[in-house]
């Protein structure tokens, strides 16, 4: 086997499996201190409900984008050797930044906010918790940098063939990172918006069918209790429908950005990176259509056997330049250009290995950047109408009977995770053959481009390969069903499941003399 | 000769330094979690001193590759391609000793924490076996060529000295934990701590004074030498506090003894970071593996900024969590059921 390609889905796979965790942490995290915040504010104890039941499944969920992201920081070296001896310069200077200024904070905050219930002041305590989130927040925007130089290669000059790093508030400040950044925390709102209206719908349909709330005549809601049922009692409801319908804000702002954010993203890179745009749109033709529908054997590389079905005049000029008439060249006159600028066979470097000599494909799968495309765009609208129709449903303060909604709206959970997914897979596979994407003047740096079938580590064995992705692979699978049955059991708890002491206060007050930690592993 | 390569290899060595110091003794907790602790509360207090911090002390080895990645980005390469096989095994190690830290107590069946257990024990000690071996061959040298790849295969870093630096790490990290639960926990698990510390200690440390051995005997220096009988003070000094029931003085001499050892290894080595045992022409060393001025005085403005912030508020937190844990400070088990109203079965 060809370790370049088990190295590539090694990467693939592993990111994208990282990518689930994170956005939900990156998601949940600001509202759960929203919601901590509004506990401290106003000592109502809804919100502490709030903080207590979604913090649990916040960490839940934390640790694993912990532990998947370790694989992350080594790969680099491990499988991509000869990319980290080339990039090392740029590239790893904002890995280290986001070691020294994100992780540290958010690591270290988070274990005092985990344990801290008792033992600190409650707005210090708070605070832990915002540092702990702004940690995360900021690591995003780090891992972004890093991500956006290889799309868009800035502040750099080439000495002796190696990119060397001359202007790091360049590099910082790149307009790309700028962009994906900001597409990338408003999407992961969407996921964290999406998994409260879900989980909020779920336990609000259970206490209706568990007889605890009803509805009157005009369908307004009666909120009832539970007195055998620990957690249910007529507060409980206030925990749900607020969670719901903060749920669906976020879920709207989060899409609005979202939106914005990605005109912003494709329109630099219809400059930097032409092709993969032109791929995206399975535009051979050098034209003004935005294609709705396409068949045919999309994947082709050569580019004759693509249909359009469905295309509307000036949609993609709009896309890319804002008018309707500017030309968008297709992949059929893209091919040239790059075949003129960076060669039409890979060099005779024994580096390169089997590889050596072999033509380029400067086309990426155009079945996936394609269908990518559209699955992120689709999935992202999809969650956004989902949220939109949850708030005109609970308007009346609890949401409908019916269990195939109910189940609807936890599938729905799903939706901006695979639009997030789709994205990434889309700007990563769209990026190929490029691993450090060349950009036309005057956006690039000349000859700071890198092929992805120079990148991979000489040494590496397919047999090291194969082995670290399957190991990899079974561990994720086995950890990814835990945490999924995790989670359903601290969903199904409900709050009380989060709060052991919610409404014990009577019960079981035994012998502890006020000495027993607040929380323990 | 420019200075900063240098400074960034005492930064690296810092951080590695500070890896092993402070995730030492969370790994070790995670071994003495199978090794020494024998009830299911035992295990719940060790795990409970290590709880609030390990996290934290865990991003000490992220910022170490991370700062190679960025200062040294051919030694980063070098060493991480030629160490695949033993890197896996550390990952997986990590990986599955985090989930169980933070897991175990999400579930009540024996058999829920017996596998966590398990996996955390496993996993600490497979990490610290595999960090220990790559920071032995790091210092010892690995076949590569002159592009710094490695040649012979998945396996040509296997040697005695990778066994060396794994039991080395391992050793150190059970010693630094028993030391750490002397001082962390109170009861059964401290005393038994301070029994396991009085009877293993020197055993245990011995693989890792054959390693800082080895290396001084290949390229020591007077200043190296010095560095090395501070470590052989201090441990002393440590044991015989720990002999006496000072607990607090055998921690600060196995930490005294790890960092003055570490040190006399990193600065024996220089100015190689990573020798290669085919030709000394392939040595990968500060002026050869290292990033360009630019960056490395980037990186230095972010460290002297970053570095000091960190060690004070990951201090703070040692400060806020310094009360000793015992089995009465561990909440009871609450078993998580659904918040449903019961049903008859047969009336649906």
């Amino acid at each position: 086997m060809d370790p370049l390609e088990i190295a590539r889905w090694q990467f693939g796979i592993t990111t994208v499996y990282h990518f689930w965790m994170v956005p939900l942490t990156l998601g949940l995290g600001p509202v759960v201190a929203i919601f901590q915040t509004m506990w401290v504010r106003t000592g109502n104890e809804r919100y502490l409900r709030m903080t207590k039941f979604w913090g649990k499944l916040y960490l839940i969920n934390f640790i694993l984008g912990v532990a998947t992201g370790l694989v992350q920081e080594f790969q680099f070296g491990m499988a991509w050797s000869e990319y980290s001896r080339f990039v090392g310069d740029v590239f790893g200077a904002p890995l280290a930044m986001e070691g020294l200024l994100a992780f540290f904070f958010e690591s270290t905050f988070l274990g005092l906010w985990i344990f801290g219930w008792d033992r600190l002041p409650k707005r210090v305590h708070l605070a832990c918790l915002w540092i702990a989130v702004a940690g995360s927040v900021v690591s995003a925007y780090f891992i972004i940098v890093a991500n956006s130089w290889m799309q868009h290669p800035v502040g750099v000059e080439l000495v002796d063939g190696r990119p060397v790093m001359t202007d790091v508030w360049a590099v910082l400040t790149n307009n790309t990172a700028i962009a994906a950044y900001t597409h990338t925390i408003f999407g992961a709102l969407g996921v964290g918006a999406a998994f409260l209206i879900g989980i909020s719908w779920y336990q609000l349909w259970q206490r209706r069918r568990d007889g605890i709330d009803s509805v009157d005549a005009d369908g307004r809601v009666v909120v009832g209790e539970a007195p055998t049922v620990r957690g249910r009692d007529a507060a409980d409801h206030g925990v749900w429908i607020t969670s719901l319908r903060i749920g669906a804000v976020v879920a709207i702002v989060g899409f609005g950005g979202v939106a914005l954010t990605g005109d912003l993203q494709a329109k630099l890179m219809f400059d930097q990176q032409p092709m993969k745009m032109a791929a995206a749109e399975a535009a051979c033709q050098t034209g003004t259509a935005f294609s709705v529908l396409a068949i045919g054997d999309v994947g082709a590389t050569d580019c004759d056997d693509v249909v359009g079905l469905i295309e509307i005049p000036g949609v993609l000029s709009f896309l890319a330049h804002g008018d309707f008439d500017t030309e968008i060249k297709g992949v059929n006159d893209l091919i040239p250009e790059y075949q003129e600028a960076y060669g039409t066979h890979l060099p005779d470097d024994p580096m390169l290995g089997e590889r050596a000599g072999d033509e380029i494909t400067y086309v990426p799968l155009m079945a996936v950047t394609y269908w990518g495309f559209r699955l992120m765009i689709g999935f992202g609208a999809l969650a956004a109408f989902a949220a939109v129709v949850a708030l005109w449903l609970t308007r009346k303060g609890t949401v409908p009977q019916s269990k195939r909604i109910m189940q609807l709206a936890i599938l729905g959970i799903l939706a901006p995770f695979a639009a997030n997914s789709a994205g990434w897979v889309f700007t990563e596979m769209g990026r190929q053959p490029f691993v450090v994407a060349p950009n036309p003047n005057p956006s690039g740096v000349d000859g700071v481009f890198m092929f992805t079938a120079a990148a991979v580590s000489p040494s590496a064995t397919a047999g090291e390969l194969l082995f670290s992705l399957i190991s990899l692979g079974t561990v994720y699978g086995v950890l990814m069903v835990v945490e999924i049955v995790l989670l359903a059991r601290f969903v199904r708890g409900g709050v009380a499941a989060a709060m052991p002491d919610l409404h014990r206060e009577d019960e079981d007050h035994d012998a502890s003399d006020g000495d027993v930690l607040a929380f323990a592993y | 000769m420019d200075a900063l390569p240098t400074v960034w290899f005492i930064a690296i060595s810092v951080l590695w330094i500070g890896y092993l110091l402070l995730e030492g003794f969370d790994l070790g907790v995670g071994m003495h979690l199978l090794l020494s602790a024998r009830s299911d509360s035992q295990r719940r207090v060790m795990l409970n001193t290590i709880g609030p911090v390990w996290d934290g002390n865990e991003v000490w080895l992220i910022t170490a590759g991370a700062a190679t990645f960025a200062a040294f980005p051919f030694w980063y390469a070098s060493l991480f391609s030629a160490l695949y096989l033993p890197l896996t095994f550390v990952l997986l190690g990590l990986i599955l000793r985090a989930v169980a830290i933070e897991y175990r107590g999400k579930g009540h069946t024996r058999r829920w924490t017996g596998t966590w257990d398990l996996a955390l024990a496993g996993g600490s000690f497979v990490a610290a076996f595999g960090v220990g071996a790559m920071l032995a061959l790091t210092t010892t040298g690995l076949p590569l060529n002159e592009n710094g790849d490695r040649i012979g295969g998945p396996f040509a870093w296997f040697s005695g000295y990778a066994v060396l630096g794994g039991l080395a790490v391992v050793g150190f990290c059970l010693v630094h934990a028993a030391a750490f639960l002397g001082l962390k926990s109170d009861g059964v698990v401290r005393d038994r701590a301070g029994v396991w510390f009085r009877r293993w200690t020197p055993l245990a440390l011995l693989p890792i004074v054959v390693w800082v051995l080895a290396v001084q005997l290949r390229t020591g220096s007077p200043l190296t030498w010095t560095l090395v009988l501070v470590a052989v003070a201090a441990v002393l000094w440590g044991v015989a506090g720990g002999r006496a029931g000072r607990e607090g003085r055998a921690f600060a001499g196995v930490a005294l003894f790890l960092v003055a050892g570490a040190a006399s290894i990193f600065a024996a080595v220089y100015p190689v970071v990573l020798p290669s045992s085919i030709n000394p022409a392939f040595d990968l060393t500060v002026d050869n593996a290292s990033s360009g001025a630019y960056t490395l005085m980037v990186m230095t403005w972010v460290t002297a900024f970053g570095l000091p912030l960190v060690l004070a508020y990951q201090g703070w937190t040692y400060w806020v969590f310094r009360r000793r844990v015992s089995e009465r400070h561990i909440p009871a088990a609450h078993a998580v059921v659904a918040a449903v109203v019961p049903r008859d079965r047969t009336a649906e």
